[in-house]
């Protein structure tokens, strides 16, 4: 390895530095200001706020006193959790039979799932709503079926993304390798949870990871089957809270804080499966 | 390659593999849409009245598709959205994916830190954004008067320059998902390929040029398409940041415009007239890209 250091080198130091610091200062700059006390927000928000001179922990005392963010996060996660696993293993099973398989409704099938990312969720939740409400799980009254009613629509969602995805990658798997596995008297069953699920380990976990979060943040189908304070998700508190805030800076930077925290945790702690499976999964051609 | 391999001629299983995806897809996308097809011809004035009859005539919400001058700027600020996207996000991701490839020091730490905007909800970057762009004493406003750069306060949501208030965070948020797609793809690639390419004198420029971007194709057409494809659906953090059309009806996307005209004025089947238009658009531009790009399955 060489250590030499080049001018193309430093460059692409600086360009990478610049980007990340445009991920970070944001969200920086929102923490400092949900220690600020009220009104100094206006007049200088770029200081550290120090003991004595603005700093204040009132933002999260008044946020934590008025909304309850610990109900709204087991909703959340149970809504996401259920969607991610459900995705994961439905679009793998499809992906790989559409990839794999020649047959006649095969370009009918994909150009089905193309069309399907393109349907704005708007145009189909009044259908759903009417679907499941006579199906009795929406509107019921019961936290659980009003869970399950927006986990279905939101798994729907995620499978066309999902299977594009993971077919792009089942598609670069060499294919000798499932042919001598079949050789060694493999069925096709095999082959998929042998062969191709450990080769696109990478990619299954992109996938997840994409499904988990846009189930979780998804503002929209939530908000259109979440009625009851008990039944509300961290996002739909959120939207909850900037409509009730006013120009309470203070309390909407914190706000923002505490939603914020528990997820990038998350995300820092699997942060690394995902870089192993990124590696892990890299195809020895 | 001999697509038809003996593993894969008996085709039962193929049953098991795609019937749960496709139940799902027909009951909660193929059915409710061929619903919303239909709404788009009725005459519906409220969400949760059931349709009085087809509309006068039938194709009346199409006519008023052509003529309305709010849907047009919406398609103006939609396609303009879209450019931005591919340029924007996809080049910048690519460009970001290559050099981060091309370090070993630090690699992890950027990989964590671009995919840190997605994580959080649109919501709360939403009302994070309201903070920075805000007229008194918002972030921006603050940097640049310290900087000296500007002598008083830029109203970021007037006329002059919502597109820039509204274009910018949907495209910083979105760099660093095409930026994990694009560093999956790269990761793909094998290693003695690079070096095999070495050997033959081919680094650098040359290397990016004649081994990674032909075998990044399909991972970039992948890209594409969900770009063009998630710029014509952008909804929620315009709308937690600018609502219904600010300023003046200019900053309508056709999200934002069919959102409002469904959920607030009631206005059911032309929302779903609108519907039907960003689906047609969707599948001619991502077809377009498609074809342009086309993916080789010959690697």
């Amino acid at each position: 390895m060489k250590k030499k250091i080049t001018p193309a080198k430093v460059l692409t130091y600086v360009v990478l530095t610049f980007w990340a610091l445009t991920t970070l200062y944001p969200f920086v700059w929102v923490i400092l200001n949900s220690f600020r006390e009220k009104g100094m927000i206006r007049k200088d928000s770029f200081s550290i706020p120090m003991p004595g001179s603005g700093f204040t922990m009132d933002n999260y005392a008044k946020a934590m006193e008025r909304f309850d963010f610990g109900n709204a996060y087991l909703n959340s996660l149970l809504v996401s959790v259920s969607v991610t696993i459900v995705v994961v293993i439905i679009a793998g099973l499809a992906a790989y039979g559409l990839v794999r398989y020649r047959f006649r409704l095969r370009n009918f099938l994909y150009s089905l799932i193309m069309a399907g990312m393109m349907f704005p969720v708007f145009s189909t939740i009044i259908p759903v709503f009417r679907m499941e409400a006579a199906w009795g799980i929406a509107s019921s009254g019961n936290r659980w079926l009003s869970l399950v009613a927006v986990i279905l629509p939101q798994i729907a969602g995620n499978l066309c993304f999902a299977t594009i995805v993971l077919m792009g990658f089942i598609e670069s798997v060499p294919i000798e390798l499932e042919e001598s596995a079949y050789v060694d008297g493999c069925n096709v069953f095999q082959v998929y949870f042998h062969i191709i699920m450990p080769a696109a380990k990478s990619s299954f976990a992109t996938v997840a990871i994409f499904s988990f979060l846009w189930s979780y943040n998804d503002l929209f189908t939530q908000n259109f089957f979440l009625r009851v304070p008990r039944e509300k998700t961290i996002t739909l508190l959120l939207n909850e809270i900037s409509s009730q805030a006013g120009v309470d800076y203070g309390l909407m930077a914190a706000s923002v804080v505490l939603i914020v925290i528990p997820v990038l945790a998350v995300y820092v702690a699997l942060q690394k499966h995902i870089i192993k499976g990124l590696t892990a999964g890299a195809i020895k051609g | 390659m001999d697509s038809s391999s003996n593993l894969y001629r008996r085709k039962g299983p193929l049953v098991v593999f795609l019937l749960p995806a496709f139940v799902f897809l027909l009951l909660f996308l193929y059915y409710p849409f061929i619903q919303n097809v239909i709404n788009s011809f009725s005459d519906i004035t409220g969400l949760g009245r059931p349709a009085e009859g087809l509309n006068d005539p039938w194709y009346a919400n199409y006519v008023t598709l052509f003529t309305d001058p709010k849907l047009r700027t919406a398609l103006g600020n939609t396609v303009i959205l879209t450019v931005c996207t591919v340029v924007f996000q996809v080049g910048i991701a690519l460009v970001l994916a290559l050099l981060v490839d091309s370090i070993r020091v630090g690699a992890q730490v950027f990989r964590t830190l671009y995919f840190f905007p997605i994580v959080i909800s649109a919501t709360a970057l939403g009302l994070m954004f309201n903070l920075i762009f805000l007229y008194n004493g918002g972030m921006l406003n603050q940097l640049l008067l310290n900087l000296g750069w500007i002598t008083e306060n830029i109203d970021w949501k007037n006329t002059d320059h919502f597109m820039f208030t509204m274009l910018s965070p949907v495209m910083w948020q979105y760099v660093g998902f095409y930026f994990v797609i694009l560093v999956t793809g790269l990761n793909n690639i094998s290693e003695d390929l690079y070096e095999a390419a070495a050997l033959d004198g081919c680094t650098g420029m040359n290397r990016v040029r004649y081994i990674t971007l032909p075998l990044l194709r399909n991972v970039l057409c992948t890209c594409l398409v969900l770009a063009i494809t998630g710029a014509l659906k952008v909804f929620d953090l315009p709308w937690v940041m600018f609502g219904a059309g600010m300023p003046q009806d200019q900053g309508w996307l056709t999200g934002t415009y069919m959102y409002d005209q469904t959920f607030n004025r009631g206005n059911v089947d032309y929302g779903s007239a609108i519907a039907m238009l960003i689906v047609v658009l969707g599948v001619v531009l991502s077809n377009v890209a498609n074809r342009v790009f086309k993916p080789r399955h010959d690697m």
